[in-house]
Formats: C-alpha cells, structure tokens, sequence
C-alpha cells in the first residue's frame, strides 16, 4: 500500500515538474487522475515495460488525451522511459507531445487528444479482443467534461451492443472543465444513470484518490459477465497542490518557477 | 455497348474475395449495408461485419481500435457522411497515428441523384486529400476499383477509395494494371491533354473521339490515384500538350483540378481548364439530366479543351 502512495506521490511531482518546465499543460485533470493511472499500470494492467507491444497486453487508452502529463508520468515511474524525457514535455522534436502519440511514445496504446474519441478507439480495441477471443482488457479514461462529446454516447451504445465486458472505463469526475463547472457549462448529470441506460455496468467510486476503493471497483468490473463496465470516479481537481484544487483556472496552465516550487514542497510533506 | 456495373457493387463483390485469404480483414459499416454493398459481404462472413448503426463518428473511430489490433478494417458509408460528418476522427484517430483503416465511401458526386444536394458529396476529395498520410483513390470503374483494394491491401496505412452509386460502362480488363501514384495513358495526343478521374473518364475518352473529328488531338490521362498524384506524367503531358483539361464529379475546389493546378503551378504552368461542380450544391434529379446541368458531360469536356488550346 505505501509503495502505491509512494509511486503516486512521485508521479505528481512529475507532473508539476514537467508542466512547469514547459511552462504550459494541463496540471488540474493530469493531478485528479493519477491513483486511477498508478493502480493501473503498478497493480491491474498486465503491461511489460520491456515489452510494450506484447500481444496479450491490457491497453490503456487515455481519451482524454490533455492529461498527457500524468500518462507520461506514469509511463516513466513504471519504466517504459528514462525519467529525464519528461523535461523535454511539449519542446520541439520532443516524444512527449503535448497530447499523447501512440508512434512516439512506448507504452501508448493510442494516439489521443480530440475529445470523445478514445472511447470510441477503446471500443473497437475491446471488440477485436472478443473476435480473437482475446482474454486482455481495455481500459479507457474519460474526463467528466468530455462526456458532453456525442460521440461518447455512439460508442457508448456501441460497446454494450457487442457485449464488450472487456472494456473498462472511468469517468474523472473532478467536476470542472476549461470553461467552469461542468454543471454550469453543460451539465452532464446523472453520470451514472445516462450509462445505466445505455447498458453499461456502473460502479461509482466515493473516492477516486483511495486505491482501495478503485481497486474494488477494478475488480469487480473485471468480473462483469457481458456488459462493459464504467467506474465513475469522485476525484478533485488539482488534487494534493492546494493552489490548483477545485480550481478550473488551473485546467491548462503551467505554474511558474515560484508555483512549481510550492508544490513540490506541498507534496513532499 | 458495353456492360455497366457500379463502382459500389464491385467493391461490396471484391470484398468478398479479399476476405478468403485476409482473415484479419473486417468490415463496418453506418445502417447502409445495403446501399454500400457491403451487405454482400456479410452474408459470406456475417462474423466479420460489423454494422455500428446510424453513427458515423464511432465507425470511424471503431475501426482505428480494430486496426491498432491488427485487423484490417474497411469502413463503409457515404461519402458525404464519412468524409464529411467523420471527418476529424478520420483526421486524428486514423491519418495522424496512421492506422491501418480503408475507408471506402459511396455515392460520392453528384451522381447520387434523386436524393439531393443534401447527400451529394462534392467535397470528399479535397477533404480527405488535405490529410497527411491520407492515399486518395478514386476508381473509373469495376475493373480499377478492384485493382483498387488490392493496392489498398499493400499499404500499411490509411486510404481512402471513393465509390459512385451509378452504373458506369467497364473500361478496363483484367490485364489492367494499377499502380499507387501513377497515372494511366489512356490515349495518346498532341494538341491537349485531358486528365480525367471516377466516372469522368469515359466521358473524357468520349470528348476525345468528338474532338478528333473537330481535327484536334486530345491525350487522356486516367488520374485514379488522385493522393499520391502523378507529377511526372502531369509535367510531361503539359510540355508536350500545352494545354490540360481536368474532369471530375466533384467540386473544382480542392479535387483533382486543384491537385492538377498545384503541379502545374509548381513546375509546368500551361492554360488549364478545370470540367467540373463549380462551387454549388446539387439537387435531385435524374442521373443523366444532372450531369448535363452540372457542366459534366463529354460536351463540357470538349468545349473545355477549345478553350484551354485556345488560350495557348
């Protein structure tokens, strides 16, 4: 258990680090999805950082694709990368994009960044799974703003039609996008029941920064005998930098020198 | 007279044969199984096809899931609603991580008739011509369009083939050879050279013959592979010809007479005359009459070429 909370806390100061280095990013939705990314690829996903196209890998695909940092992240403490590319975030001639490239980085599974569309990807991903009678699972993360995307909803019916029990998303549910609060911008509520009806299998997570809690939900999604499954997770934006928390105006900002270092001092108490 | 045979129906029967030897080949299709002709490969391999409903957006970004696990799907709807309406999932989640995903859309141009200016896809070339690591096809019948998804097969990326709903004559025979960024000579000729792409080309062959008589000898030049294009045989025919005649059902900005205009510009400019929709919408109607309206006849064609020869 401390060795997840060691390994998120580690990702976080990375995600700060290299948004302020490069001085642009998204620090809000990267921080309130990192236990979600850490339980992950440290605990549920069957990945080898050696070997980062294995066939029967689980694939991770990241639709909402400007959380890159906490991807990059993640990627790197697990090993896929040497740390030290993370400076290079968003610089020209960098592998680290600003949103993530499947042929530049290992360990992406898929190119993301317009909005909606991961799922969509992750849903035709978990049905060659089921045409191979493949055992891997898909997982997806969608942040909450993105759901106001149609083309969630497209895949959303979709992926229930096939029966696609091997797909596995979470909804980042931070309650915030670019704009403001998502329920006063275009409210996508209920989460839950709007899946419900599409078919899925919904698990809420009280808690979405608690590995216990999204390691129970994993695991009984995991389970899911013939729907696929959406574990929507309460989590906080900026989570753990109490500048950045709850705070829509740090969606896609990067912190300056004086900020960064606030943080890292933050996370290192 | 020749047999007739729509471009959509070669590719709903070729498919068929692609799948017994391709077993990672899937097809997708958007509630049109029927108008695509995809439905003819369900009914060989109903495991294989996959028909995602109404919802265009998801066909295409379920098809980059598949290919990123090495399946080898071929999506299929119209064109309007594929390039158009899909248009920047096609653009992000299949051209720029470079899936391997055919996009094979039909009723394209305006040839699509009665159901209107609504459903006629007059932009799909220019749209999926823009995108980089983007093959735009555009096959002239049965024939081509077979040669077509084979060509499709060899590359490891996206292509685009883009499919008519009308019947169109069958050019070519099975000794037709078709290859990925070349241009096909059809005819040979001093004085002009039409250039020609889909269902313009017989009536470029057509406006040849008539303007024969007028003692004009007109080249033609088979455009198929519309991305990459031919610019050797563009930059030859304009040296020895001096004039060149572009022939589409598609709209003159942004098809095969821009990507024409562009060689040109770059390294031979010579008078060029573009035979195509000129920037309007369509309508409904009878296939014959519209072409007539919309300036896309052998007659259009051969008066083009008057005018490129004289403006030499």
């Amino acid at each position: 258990m401390a060795f997840l909370e060691e390994t998120v806390r580690g990702i976080r100061k990375d995600i700060v680090k290299m948004i302020g280095k490069a001085a642009s990013g998204h620090p809000g939705g990267s921080l309130s999805s990192a236990e979600i990314l850490t339980l992950l690829y440290f605990e549920q996903m069957n990945v080898d950082e050696k070997n980062p196209k294995k066939d029967d890998r689980d694939r991770f695909v990241l639709s909402k694709g400007h959380a890159a940092p906490v991807l990059y992240a993640t990627l790197a403490a697990k090993g896929f990368f040497p740390r030290e590319e993370l400076q290079d975030l968003r610089q020209l001639g960098s592998m680290l994009q600003g949103h993530p490239d499947m042929n530049k980085v290992p360990g992406v599974d898929m190119s993301t960044g317009s909005l909606g569309q991961g799922i969509s990807v992750a849903a035709g991903m978990a049905l060659a799974g089921k045409i191979d009678n493949k055992a891997h699972k898909v997982f997806v993360l969608l942040g909450d703003g993105e759901l106001q995307e149609g083309l969630v909803w497209e895949a959303a019916m979709a992926a229930s039609h096939y029966q696609l029990n091997n797909l596995i998303a979470f909804v980042d549910n931070n309650n915030l996008q670019i704009d403001g609060a998502i329920c006063e911008v275009m409210s996508p509520f209920p989460i839950d029941a709007k899946f419900k009806a599409f078919g899925w299998n919904v698990i809420t997570v009280e808690d979405g920064h608690s590995f216990d809690e999204l390691r129970t939900a994993v695991e009984a999604a995991k389970k899911s005998e013939d729907k696929p499954t959406v574990i929507i997770c309460q989590t906080v934006k900026g989570k753990c930098v109490s500048f950045m928390e709850n705070n829509a105006g740090w969606h896609g900002k990067g912190p300056n020198a004086e900020e960064v270092k606030q943080a890292l001092a933050e996370l290192e108490a | 007279m020749a047999e007739k045979k729509s471009t959509r129906q070669a590719y709903g029967e070729y498919l068929v044969k692609l799948g017994e030897t391709n077993e990672n080949l899937v097809v997708l299709d958007a509630d049109l199984s029927g108008a695509t002709k995809t439905n003819i490969f369900k009914k060989a391999y109903p495991d294989r096809h996959f028909n995602v409903g109404i919802a265009e957006a998801n066909l295409m970004g379920m098809s980059a899931g598949l290919a990123t696990a090495g399946k080898v799907p071929f999506a299929s709807t119209f064109a309007i609603f594929g390039a158009g309406r899909a248009y920047e999932i096609i653009r992000n989640s299949i051209c720029y991580p470079k899936l391997n995903v055919k996009i094979a859309l039909t009723h394209s141009g305006i040839s699509v008739g009665e159901d209107g200016g609504s459903h006629q896809s007059i932009e799909d070339i220019a749209l999926m011509r823009v995108i980089p690591n983007m093959t735009v096809l555009s096959p002239a019948d049965a024939v081509e369009t077979e040669k077509m998804m084979d060509a499709a097969l060899a590359i490891n990326g996206p292509v685009y083939i883009r499919l008519g709903r009308s019947d169109v004559p069958v050019l070519f025979d099975e000794t037709y050879v078709f290859e990925v960024g070349k241009a096909g000579l059809l005819k040979s000729g001093e004085d002009v050279t039409i250039i020609a792409t889909g269902m313009m080309v017989g009536p470029a062959m057509e406006a040849a013959e008539r303007l024969k008589v007028d003692g004009i000898s007109a080249q033609v030049l088979n455009m198929g592979s519309i991305k990459p294009i031919d610019v050797d045989a563009i930059s030859d025919a304009a040296i020895k010809t001096g004039a060149i005649v572009t022939a589409e059902e598609h709209s003159i900005i942004g098809g095969l007479g821009s990507a024409v205009a562009e060689v040109l510009g770059d390294v031979a400019p010579v008078p060029l005359e573009r035979v195509g929709v000129k920037d309007l919408f369509g309508q409904s109607g009878k296939v014959a009459p519209l072409m007539e309206k919309y300036g896309l006849t052998a007659n259009d064609i051969v008066e083009a070429a008057q005018k490129a020869i004289g403006r030499k």
